[in-house]
């Protein structure tokens, strides 16, 4: 195991390497203007002498593989440089907004795990059941409902008709201290609706890891030795139904990233996918490279975490061969 | 009604334009939601300042909440004194204005205000190397030093009449912001001014939080809690504002339109310099030529783009001062001739062809606009230009582009441009008619090139008495009529929606940006709360 971690971590150093060198081409090669974006609404009505001298000062005419090497040298001395469109410095731009964004992403996930699960094993006992049809079809439903809609659908369900949850932000508009219950209640909305959106897949997957699992040889063999149909479902066909879904947890970071966008725009929550955005469309090279950076490092952590558990779930596997 | 948003919304903004309509017959009862104490309010806007340093250019046109200027402007935008004294005293025929400071003005820190920090804020802006976009609006500037603790003297390179409008610029303290990099410092997410409020917290994208300065020079405020929420989207605006998270919001004229008949709150309309024109590129044969920009200034239906484009939120726009701004000529005003718009492209040789398009000399009229994709109200306004136009015989080609498609093409093609400055005429006048600024970055982008408007330009600029002045911006507004090299359509109201909890509020006549420092809390800091 802990060879595992130690060859895929020695084998992200080029990876990142390559993602964040192509981060910067990129950027370099998109049509966007950076000393545009710099300027704001203000470049709309600036001369071009303005415009020529912010390019000077922010110095983004020179090569961007210049640019990428001074970037990699200053933050392997843990520097990440100036955001020129957040004006901080990159890691305090970060540093505000991941940890909103790694709690609504950890909740939602959790959520939509458990329950996917939970409603996957109900609809895989008895096939062709209500519950069944009713959980699958819900699934497809959803699977189909774009985000920002499920979202905006769930604002006024819940903050406008039934008043009972806020709208957005992170905690009350006109509150200045961020409490732990503010931001529970605050939570709740944009989790659920992530959660709800991310909840489709594994559903589907374990409905259909136990399913068949519930019609192999294992599963027959202790149902005819008389074992209890809990032990049956929960013990042989849920531990080899989840297999499936466990490559698909590495899978939907990802998804789970781009999900986070549109639920954070909707619930104007403070977090780190808007400034991913915004760093690209104002090709903001720090703040790129140092999200980039982070999303592949998700995306990676994803994967060792998906080969782990199926490593140590699944007897077959050996992780010591992976 | 119906129509607009079948036809124009895309699929989540119909749906929660539609969910507004749902609930709007329950508005009234819940008009009370909001039900906050009258000392706090909170606003929702769709941006945020990039950084609250005046050294990068936030708050330069007056209005900052934690900066004051040396002047100041009231409802009626007139000029007042602020951390001056008094207005300048203007002498050297206009190229000298000295200011004397207020006694006793304090930053928030405890430290006391000087004409150090002045000369600083000013040194500073005007520094090649600070990254302010708006450094070229004090062009005129030659020197400017400091007279003692209390005088400031600004040295003109030449006369200008509009100077002391530029000095609403904030003032920061140089004994904080001084030992700092302007550009990268954490005074750009930290500021310390002599305004009305503190910052108190700034979650980027989410809010800003400020409380009353209790020292404030011109008495504590009696809104004590001020919050601006960030939410990009006009309907989710709207959805909160409904829910009773915001205390107001600025709003587009469909969604302002759903409050209509809510008791609790109060629909703000505030006229504006803000226009809609579409640009005729000197450069290209068919819009460069005066007849077919006479014709199309004739033919344009400009009351009808108020009324079916804006629900009746704006006013038609004869030249790019608005109807009631003093400096505005009112004999431009002119109705829509389609017969008088043929009857002079006939007169010019321009003929008929077959397909009903005109044409001379083997040049069909056509050409084509843009407009930057995304912008309902600009696109909107485009179709109606060449809808109009083609009853003319001239075919408009209406295309949606990214600013970065079309910058390129200014010199060439027509764009649906949007601009206005309050102020003075000379602010938003001269970059955008002046032909040495013709294509120069965003302004004067159909490089407009007429010597009787650069002369009255430069009339306006220099001449002391108001008088000359006001008759060289009748001259130009004259002379725009017979060479338009841009199509004015409309001047668009700005609207807002606010809880009623603070009494009868003023709007002031705002520019073409607004949200942060405009709407009826641009004075926040005098509100009288009645309950």
């Amino acid at each position: 195991m802990g060879h595992l971690v130690a060859r895929r971590a020695l084998l992200a150093v080029p990876v990142l390497l390559v993602v964040t060198f192509g981060a910067f081409a990129l950027a370099a090669a998109s049509p966007f203007d950076p000393v545009k974006a710099y300027a704001g609404t203000a470049a709309l009505g600036a001369d071009q002498e303005t415009l020529d001298r912010l390019r000077d000062n922010l110095g983004v005419d020179r090569p961007f593989a210049v640019r990428w090497w001074e970037w990699l040298t200053s933050a392997l001395t843990g520097d990440l440089g100036h955001s020129s469109v957040m004006r901080q410095p990159v890691a305090e731009a970060i540093g505000e907004r991941l940890i909103w964004s790694t709690l609504l992403c950890t909740v939602a996930f959790a959520v939509a795990v458990l329950l996917g699960t939970l409603l996957g094993v109900l609809a895989a006992r008895r096939p062709g059941s209500l519950v069944d049809r009713t959980v699958t079809s819900l699934a497809y439903s959803l699977e189909a409902a774009p985000v920002f809609w499920i979202a905006l659908l769930a604002v006024w369900l819940f903050a406008l008709h039934l008043d009972v949850l806020p709208a957005g932000g992170l905690t009350d508009t006109g509150s200045e201290h961020v409490t732990a219950g503010q931001v529970t209640s605050h939570l709740i909305l944009p989790a659920g609706v992530l959660a709800v959106s991310q909840l489709p897949w594994f559903t589907l997957y374990v409905r259909q890891g136990v399913g068949d699992a519930l019609a192999e040889d294992p599963v027959r063999g202790a149902r005819a030795r008389g074992l209890a149909e809990r032990t049956v479902l929960l013990g042989h066909a849920l531990r080899s139904g989840l297999l499936p879904v466990l490559t698909l947890i590495g899978s939907r970071v990802p998804e789970l990233i781009t999900g986070a966008l549109l639920v954070e725009t909707v619930f104007s929550w403070p977090g780190i996918a808007a400034a991913t955005v915004e760093a690209a469309t104002a090709v903001d090279f720090p703040l790129l490279a140092a999200l980039t950076t982070l999303a592949t490092a998700a995306v990676l952590a994803g994967n060792l975490l998906a080969d782990l558990l199926y490593g140590l779930i699944d007897p077959r596997v050996k992780l010591e061969e992976m | 009604m119906t129509t607009r948003r079948i036809k124009g919304a895309a699929v989540a903004a119909t749906m929660a334009a539609a969910v507004a309509a749902c609930s709007a017959p329950g508005g009234g009862t819940d008009g009370a939601a909001g039900g906050g104490s009258a000392d706090s309010v909170v606003i929702g806007v769709p941006s945020e300042p990039d950084t609250l340093s005046p050294l990068l250019g936030y708050g330069k046109d007056g209005n900052s909440k934690i900066f004051d200027g040396l002047l100041a402007r009231d409802a009626d935008l007139e000029l007042e004194p602020a951390l001056a004294k008094a207005l300048p005293e203007i002498t050297d025929d206009g190229r000298t204005y000295t200011y004397t400071l207020r006694p006793d003005v304090k930053f928030s820190d405890g430290e006391p205000l000087t004409a150090e920090d002045v000369v600083y804020t000013y040194e500073t802006v005007l520094d090649d190397k600070t990254n302010n976009t708006a450094k070229s609006e004090l062009d005129a500037v030659k020197e400017i030093r400091a007279d003692g603790d209390d005088k400031v003297v600004f040295t003109l390179k030449y006369p200008y009449a509009a100077f002391p409008a530029r000095t609403v610029l904030p003032i920061v303290p140089e004994h904080v912001a001084g030992e700092q990099d302007p550009n990268t410092g954490v005074f750009n997410t930290a500021p310390i001014g002599t305004g009305p409020y503190l910052l108190t917290g700034w979650s980027k994208g989410e809010k800003l939080t400020f409380k009353a300065n209790p020292d404030y020079w011109g008495g504590a405020p009696k809104v004590k809690k001020l919050t601006m929420a960030i939410i990009a989207d006009d309907d989710v605006r709207a959805t909160r504002l409904r829910s009773g998270d915001l205390d107001g919001a600025t709003l587009p004229p469909n969604l302002a339109a759903t409050f209509k008949n809510d008791d609790g709150r109060k629909t703000y309309q505030a006229t504006t310099y803000d226009f809609r024109a579409v640009t005729l590129p000197t450069g290209n044969k068919i819009t460069g030529d005066t007849t077919i920009r006479r014709a199309l200034d004739l033919a344009v239906d400009r009351q009808a783009m108020v009324d079916k484009i804006l629900d009746g939120a704006g006013r038609p726009a004869y030249g790019p001062l608005p109807l009631d701004d003093p400096w505005y000529a009112k004999d431009v005003e002119r109705p829509q001739d389609l017969a008088e718009a043929k009857k002079i492209l006939d007169r010019d040789g321009w003929k008929t062809g077959t397909d009903g398009i005109r044409a001379k000399d083997g040049t069909r009229a056509a050409f084509t606009l843009f407009y930057p994709s995304g912008d309902k109200v600009r696109q909107d306004h485009a179709l109606a230009y060449a809808s109009d136009a083609k009853k003319a015989g001239i075919d408009v080609k209406v295309e949606g582009a990214t600013w970065e498609v079309i910058e390129p093409r200014m010199g060439k093609d027509a764009v649906l441009a949007g601009f206005g400055s309050t102020g003075d005429p000379d602010f938003g006048l001269y970059t955008l008619l002046h032909s040495s600024l013709a294509g120069d970055g965003f302004n004067n982008m159909p490089h407009y090139d007429d010597p009787a408007v650069d002369e009255a330009l430069e009339t306006g600029r220099r001449a002391q008495n108001p008088d000359d002045r006001k008759a060289a911006y009748d001259d130009l507004q004259r002379a725009l009529v017979k060479n338009p090299g841009y199509t004015f359509l409309t001047h668009i109201d700005h609207l807002y929606v606010l809880d009623d909890r603070w009494g009868d509020l003023t709007t002031q006549v705002e520019p073409h940006e607004h949200g942060f420092a405009s709407g009826p809390w641009w004075n926040a800091e005098d509100w009288q709360p009645e309950k």
